[in-house]
């Protein structure tokens, strides 16, 4: 019949089965095929004896495909093993495999289509629920680790502030301060070719410069920030949780919110103000760069206007809100790391919603903040 | 095959291996075999380079000096395809088990099958849950993740893994380090058993001298990258080297004196 397989009506209806070549998986689609087509040829409830003398090499594969021939398609025992010739090499391996009876897994309940948006819609609240419990949670032993920090009851960690400050502030000073000073420019070109309709080109000065330190200099900081340094911490406590190492704080009485986490979160609250001022003043001499170059205005006329279009409400409104998005990113980072549970796949979906969710959080505080702060008129 | 008469009767042969990393000499001039369908045992103290050996044997660190022989054919020597098809005879188990966290135990069986072979998805399925019941796993172990499983239970998937393939040959890292006594002793039983079933040659270096009496049918002993001394458990037992002397004739080793 075919490659592997031979058997014809001239062996009787009794006559045995006979298998030949190379039984192994390299071969696993052919047999297939061919036991396949034997079991439509096969009459039926038959029980011919399977002759494997003529077979070369044998593998756990070809040794399971011969027991299920064996078996048949209903899955049953057939008595003595009914299998004629073969080394002893093959009889050991085919009595082992034998011993496998393959049992139907038990079907995995099936998902109702119709119910699924509700089961997610559940899964996202339930979800988000979580979320604000775990940032609360975490706030307070924050909250608690500051204050046994400030009444001396547990070590100052000033040289892991220090690093922690380097790495999260100090290093994202130039790329803030280059997009921030690219953005200034663009927002500035804008408005100058708008107001020059109205012939108000100097009004250009107000805008960039109240735009730039109430708003757009603190949002591209935190958002820089979020992304740069939201994802290592989430990765640093994710990867510190799955090989133990939080467990080993814990053990030795060291509070891991303590040791690992307040650094990082003291770091981004007094450090983000400063980023956000670096941004806002780098956005500022963009300003000064383009306004010279297409509204003509001189870096003179557009100081003497700043001093009176700018107060130092502006500015502190942006400083005001820094230490709050400070804190939000560092929440989030710790919130997220703390869920990475095993893998290395879950580290990594853990630090991109991590990112996600921080940037988002960034921008709707921003707005919070805004109606705010147009509410009491500040 | 270039040479059958070898290759009936030696799965491997390292001869006169080299491996540095940097300026430092970490195995210098090493030659022993691996004879086909026995289990090796590979002992040493710590830091004489037993796990390089295996790595180097196994093609995952490249080596300096020397020859590596896989059922008669020079490894060096061959193309990168017929590299890939012949590792393709050989599987390790690692110290950790290795297991990819992101995949279920079936998934993990399944994955070196579903890149190396062709078969219908549910052969594939079947041939997996064969392996598993192979090494001793229960068959509702094949929808849990990596890391919901107890050590022991990682190692086992992690050989039915190494096993997916159908390796002739099997390389084994501390297979029953952090395991029970009693789960470790199961561990050794099922080398032996799979070992005589499928007709593997398996390395496995080990510190374990209750796997070596049971498990092992020769030892090979490194000492500072060099062979020490190579033979069955009772010849190493009547050796005259302090280290082997300590080694066998120690406070643990009250199981091997027989």
């Amino acid at each position: 019949m075919g490659h592997y397989i031979e058997f014809g009506e001239q062996q009787g209806p009794d006559g045995a089965i006979r298998c030949s070549g190379d039984w192994t998986s390299a071969n696993a689609r052919s047999l297939e095929h061919e036991l396949a087509d034997l079991a439509k040829a096969l009459p039926k409830n038959s029980n011919p004896d399977i002759d494997i003398s003529g077979i070369g090499r044998l593998d756990t594969t070809g040794a399971l495909l011969l027991t299920q021939l064996r078996r048949g398609d209903d899955g049953g025992e057939r008595g003595d093993d009914g299998f004629v010739g073969g080394s002893d090499k093959h009889r050991t391996l085919l009595q082992r495999i034998n011993q496998y009876t393959p049992k139907t897994p038990k079907p995995q309940p099936a998902e109702n289509w119709l119910l699924a948006p509700f089961v997610l819609t559940g899964k996202l609240v339930v979800g988000t629920a979580e979320d604000i419990f775990a940032v609360n949670f975490t706030q307070g032993r924050i909250l608690a680790a500051l204050g046994q920090t400030v009444t001396l009851r547990a070590p100052l960690r000033l040289a892991s502030f220090v690093q922690q400050f380097e790495s999260i502030i100090l290093r994202a000073i130039p790329i803030v301060a280059l997009i921030s000073f690219v953005v200034g420019a663009i927002i500035t070109q804008q408005t100058i070719l708008q107001l020059r309709n109205f012939g108000a080109t100097i009004l250009v000065v107000d805008l960039a410069a109240i735009l730039m330190f109430r708003e757009i200099g603190v949002l591209l900081a935190a958002i820089m920030v979020a992304g740069r340094s939201g994802s290592a911490i989430t990765a640093e406590i994710g990867s510190m949780r799955i090989r133990e190492e939080f467990d080993a704080l814990r053990v030795m009485g060291v509070d891991p919110y303590q040791a690992l986490i307040l650094p990082r979160t003291v770091a981004l609250i007094v450090g983000l103000p400063l980023l956000a001022f670096i941004g806002s003043m780098a956005g500022l001499a963009g300003a000064i760069l383009v306004a010279k170059a297409y509204g003509d205005i001189p870096a003179g006329i557009f100081i003497v206007r700043l001093r009176d279009a700018m107060s130092i409400t502006s500015v502190s409104v942006g400083l005001i809100k820094a230490p709050f998005m400070g804190l939000l990113i560092g929440l989030l980072a710790s919130v997220e790391g703390m869920k990475v549970r095993g893998s290395s796949e879950s580290l990594g979906r853990k630090t991109t919603s991590s990112v996600v969710k921080s940037i988002f959080v960034v921008i709707v505080a921003d707005g919070l903040f805004a109606i705010f702060f147009a509410a009491i008129g500040f | 095959m270039d040479n059958p008469a070898t290759t009936d009767t030696t799965a491997m042969t390292v001869h006169d291996l080299a491996v540095s990393f940097g300026p430092v000499n970490v195995i210098d001039g090493l030659s022993f075999e691996l004879q086909s369908g026995e289990i090796l045992g590979l002992i040493g103290p710590s830091g004489s380079g037993k796990t390089v050996t295996m790595r180097a044997m196994a093609g995952l660190i490249p080596h300096r000096r020397g020859e590596i022989t896989v059922f008669g054919r020079e490894f060096s020597a061959l193309s990168s395809h017929e590299r890939e098809l012949l590792r393709r005879d050989w599987g390790v188990l690692f110290q950790q088990g290795a297991l990819f966290s992101a995949l279920n135990v079936l998934e993990n069986i399944e994955f070196p099958m579903r890149e190396h072979l062709d078969m219908s998805p549910r052969l594939r399925r079947e041939v997996a849950r064969m392996k598993l019941d192979l090494v001793g796993l229960p068959p509702e172990a094949a929808n849990t993740l990596p890391t919901e499983l107890s050590g022991g239970m990682i190692k086992r998937a992690a050989l039915a893994r190494a096993l997916a393939l159908d390796p002739k040959i099997l390389f084994l890292d501390e297979p029953t380090a952090g395991l029970d006594p009693i789960g470790a002793a199961k561990f050794d039983e099922l080398i032996v058993t799979l070992s005589k079933t499928l007709g593997l040659s398996v390395l496995m270096v080990t510190h374990d001298l209750d796997s070596l009496s049971v498990a092992c049918d020769r030892i090979v002993a490194l000492a500072g990258g060099k062979l020490l001394k190579a033979g069955t458990l009772s010849q190493m037992r009547a050796a005259s080297e302090p280290w082997l002397r300590e080694y066998f004739h120690g406070p643990r080793a009250h199981n091997t004196e027989g």
